[in-house]
């Protein structure tokens, strides 16, 4: 292994000075003189047609500066592709879910914004609704969009091998059926954003994860060239894919506001709005059919997804394709099937959420794997170790691993003692759970994909590092700092990277698909790679020695294996910046992919550009009597190829698997005609420190060849494999199979009740 | 609007507020002072504690006027970019934090549990927590920063 200086050490965070002293600005920090607020009015019906909106008592209010509802946006709407733009930015005609945005207000400060709200009277006729996926799949079901049948918002296919030969084959086949969870990504900082709009155009300080989607939008919204868009980004408040990956009502309005009244605006959504409205992860129904050996070899599977969409498409294409296209991993898998279908509903919008599309089909495939294995007396270990995939491996839909530790991961976990005490233990109510899972790293959509990096090289040696990539709390400004400054040989100190301004920085997509560290990283070591070798042609002739002769480290350059012929780095910056007349050094890099297929239609090729894997433990305790079921340690053997600062990524994969431990025991969102019965944090049961248990990372190195410094994707993986983990530690210590998520204490209790009452009887 | 007078981070102000005006409200509004934040508004999230006359509170549940004669200490006022408080220190070296929204409120609730328990076991660190909520972390770098001050101050203290 080459040795680093910065790279695979525990250096702390870039921001977290900033962070610990209250510093950093968030969105809702940002206060301009003359500002307005701007409030959201919102739907009291889950489904129901606009007919009329008075708006003329909330104008009257003193303080009020303007009011809009949705026609002031011209029949404008959006969404993840050309014909599923469904979205207005406030409902026009039709309101089809409970709390849509349906008009606006900007007045002097929050309080009157918030008052003349409520003077804004909107005459409704109310329709059915339908709350149910499979409801709403019915014919006669009450019509959502007018544009599709049976409510039918996506479907997508897929078909490898032969499914129906090798069911035949099996010498086991089980068919069940599977339920996850109404989940939220549950960031703390609510939407929030500052807009001005003025003669230069539309500058938008505003709490996003992928700032170039909402430039885009606006161009297209306010009909605006995209150099006339501005989007600055402040720190994050977390992220986890959906809303802040996407638009909100706020965002339009508090522009159109500012148009009108040429003054700053803000919006700040409150919690309860984030929880009844923010996109959320699907809810799936996933009928799973799988068949084995009887020596426990993986023949085929076979799955049909109902997804709960709500009520606009948002990116549900890709949810549905990720949901089958990366069921092929991590085990292998020769014949497979998958019939998705996305289905609207009058519920808030599902979207991407961190594990997006993997955790529903990866939960169901584990437990029914899990399943088969005790009717067929294997030891869940065994059966794993023997259907793992190992690199190198292509997928039956031509997916392709390049690096895997997943036997690694499993042989190390089959060495705790956890795993060694599995059914010794004489403590009743005691489980332990094992999983596995792989997710991508680098994800690939359609459309520009590529992340870029501009290195400004200073004449004092220090670098500005502008990038379109977005750190919403991940800690990617960190990681890409120790890159540039790797590949140069500079402390990190003499890094300064840039947050994202669309004016300045090159664009990029953004934040989701554990795609940052791989896609940026890879243009951050291009570009730096760029002022070296501008740099070494300057050393170059000084020497007298071939360019790639030189060596930059420990902030000296100096020629191979003369360590005498060296200088700072510092002092060749000054040489080459002040060469002839002057001179401009400026590093670009770009990530730029193979041109390997990809099928969208299909579910064939690569949605990634490498893939992580996770096997994990967990240990529950189980109160007999009352159900109440808690999660006590965990543990996480990760591949995520080169760990390139081990301290952040044990921290990522430990929110990531806390995450997926609330979606398997505690977290749901309780939904009651359309409305949200339990929209706080609170009653939503967002897991606190007094819930997780501690969770030990153990990292298992494999070097990826397409990764930075070898760098694969870490946490979402751990999002995926946690609660089949929870789920099968539940089964040990229970001996119930639980199908639907999350499995809480009632569900607990209701199920050990069932199972001594056919003891007993 | 009303007058009060109050101390925050050791500097007395005299302040103009509304009645419905919470303290959160005033800190970050006439103050300027952004460190806490709103997560909930509703005493939920902890991202707004600050001490008010040695004890943590909610400041979005706090009315300004409420405050008239006490002491605030914001996340402002535990230390500085040059002199971080030990609490501070560990966040940073431990990396208990992500993306930093909860941090002021995990900070000043993690100093206020260091006075009241200077030496507390992992469970009293889990509860003196217990009012923040955290959704990158998952807790456990947080939790092994506030262990790590609590042994730095003593062994500071020792010396």
């Amino acid at each position: 292994m080459e040795e680093y200086s910065v790279i695979g050490k525990p250096i702390p965070r870039v921001d977290a000075v900033e962070k610990v002293t209250g510093a950093a600005k968030f969105a809702a920090d940002f206060s301009f003189p003359g500002m307005l607020w701007c409030k959201i009015l919102r739907s009291p019906y889950a489904h129901a047609r606009i007919l009329n909106i008075d708006t003329s008592r909330a104008e009257r209010l003193p303080g009020v500066k303007a009011v809009c509802t949705g026609k002031n946006f011209n029949g404008w709407t959006w969404g993840f592709m050309p014909q599923t733009r469904d979205e207005p930015p406030l409902a026009v005609d039709k309101v089809r879910y409970m709390a849509e945005a349906v008009a606006a207000v900007a007045a002097i400060d929050e309080e009157t914004a918030e008052q003349a709200t409520e003077l804004i009277r909107v005459d409704y006729e109310e329709l059915p609704g339908v709350f149910d996926p499979e409801e709403a799949m019915k014919p006669g079901a009450p019509v959502i969009h007018d544009y599709v049948q049976n409510n039918q918002s996506w479907e997508f296919h897929m078909d490898y091998g032969d499914v129906d030969k090798a069911f035949g084959e099996s010498d086991i086949v089980r068919e069940d059926r599977f339920e996850t969870g109404k989940v939220v990504t549950g960031y703390l900082e609510p939407p929030s954003a500052v807009a001005m709009y003025d003669a230069n155009g539309i500058t938008l300080w505003g709490a996003k994860q992928s700032p170039y989607f909402v430039y885009r939008h606006l161009a297209a919204c306010f009909n605006l060239p995209l150099n006339k868009i501005r989007v600055i980004q402040p720190f994050v408040g977390a992220g986890f894919g959906g809303t802040k990956n996407d638009s909100v009502a706020g965002d339009f309005c508090s522009v159109l506001f500012s148009k009108w009244t040429g003054r700053p605006v803000k919006f700040a959504y409150s919690m309860e709005e984030v929880l009844t409205t923010a996109r959320r992860r699907h809810n799936m129904i996933v009928f799973s059919k799988m068949g084995m050996k009887k020596d426990g070899t993986l023949l085929a599977l076979q799955q049909k997804i109902i997804a709960e969409g709500g009520a606009y498409t948002a990116i549900g294409p890709l949810t549905m394709y990720l949901t089958g296209a990366m069921t092929t991993l991590p085990y292998n898998l020769p014949n497979f099937r998958h019939d998705a279908y996305r289905i609207f509903t009058n519920h808030p919008v599902s979207a991407a959420m961190r594990g997006h599309g993997v955790t529903h089909t990866r939960f169901a495939a584990e437990i029914q794997m899990d399943m088969i294995a005790e009717e067929l007396g294997i030891d869940p270990m065994d059966i794993r170790l023997k259907n793992a995939v190992k690199a190198p491996h292509e997928t039956i839909n031509g997916v392709t691993v390049k690096s895997c530790g997943l036997t690694e991961g499993l042989e190390t976990l089959r060495n705790t003692e956890s795993w060694q005490l599995r059914g010794k233990r004489a403590t009743s109510g005691r489980g332990v759970g094992l999983a596995a899972a792989s997710y991508l790293g680098g994800a690939r959509q359609l459309g520009h994909q590529s992340c870029a990096a501009l290195l400004r090289l200073c004449e004092d040696g220090t670098v500005n590092y502008l990038t379109g990539a977005t750190d919403c709390g991940q800690g990617s400004d960190t990681v890409l700092v120790q890159m540039v400054a790797e590949e140069l040989g500079i402390r990190m100190e003499d890094v300064n990277i840039k947050r994202v301004d669309t004016a300045v920085t090159p664009c990029d997509p953004g934040s989701y698909g554990s795609r940052v560290t791989i896609l940026a990283g890879a243009a951050a070591q291009k570009a730096a790679r760029d002022i070296k070798r501008q740099l070494s042609e300057f050393a170059a002739r000084e020497w007298k020695v071939q360019p790639d002769e030189l060596v930059f480290r420990g902030g000296k350059v100096f020629v191979k294996d003369h360590p005498d012929r060296s200088m700072p780095f510092s002092k060749l910056a000054k040489i080459a910046c002040y060469s002839g007349s002057g001179a401009v050094i400026l590093g670009r890099g770009y990530s730029q992919y193979g041109l390997e297929r990809y099928d969208w239609d299909k579910g064939l090729g690569n949605p990634g550009t490498s893939y992580s894997f996770t096997a994990q433990l967990a240990e529950v305790q189980v109160d007999l009597e009352t159900g109440v079921a808690r999660c006590e340690d965990t543990i996480l053997a990760h591949d995520c190829g080169r760990p390139l600062n081990p301290l952040n990524v044990h921290s990522q994969n430990q929110g990531g698997a806390v995450q997926g431990l609330g979606q398997a025991l505690y977290e749901g969102f309780i939904m009651d005609q359309g409305k949200t019965r339990n929209p706080t944090l609170t009653h939503y049961k967002m897991p606190l420190s007094t819930d997780v248990p501690r969770v030990e990372v153990i990292d298992i190195i494999t070097e990826d060849p397409d990764g930075p410094f070898g760098a694969k994707e870490a946490s979402e993986g751990c999002i995926v494999s946690t609660p089949p983990a929870v789920v099968s530690a539940l089964k040990d210590a229970t001996g119930i199979w639980f199908k639907t998520l999350p499995v809480t204490p009632e569900k607990i209790y209701w199920a050990l009740q069932e199972k001594n009452g056919t003891k007993s009887g | 609007m009303r007058q009060i007078e109050v101390t925050v981070n050791g500097k007395q102000e005299k302040i103009e507020v509304r009645p419905s005006e919470t303290l959160l409200e005033m800190i970050r509004e006439k103050l300027h002072l952004t460190g806490a934040k709103e997560g909930c508004g509703m005493g939920e999230c902890g991202a707004c504690t600050v001490i008010m006359n040695g004890v943590t509170v909610n400041s979005c549940l706090v009315l300004a006027v409420e405050a008239d004669g006490k002491s605030i200490v914001t996340v402002e006022g535990v230390g500085s970019k040059e002199k971080l408080h030990p609490v501070q220190q560990a966040f940073v070296e431990h990396s208990g934090m992500q993306c930093g929204f909860c941090t002021p409120g995990m900070i000043v609730s993690g100093t206020y549990l260091l006075k009241k328990h200077p030496q507390p076991t992992e469970q009293q660190i889990r509860e003196g927590i217990a009012g923040n909520f955290c959704r990158c972390t998952g807790y456990t770098k947080i939790i092994e920063s506030i262990g790590a001050a609590a042994g730095n101050m003593s062994e500071g203290g020792e010396s």
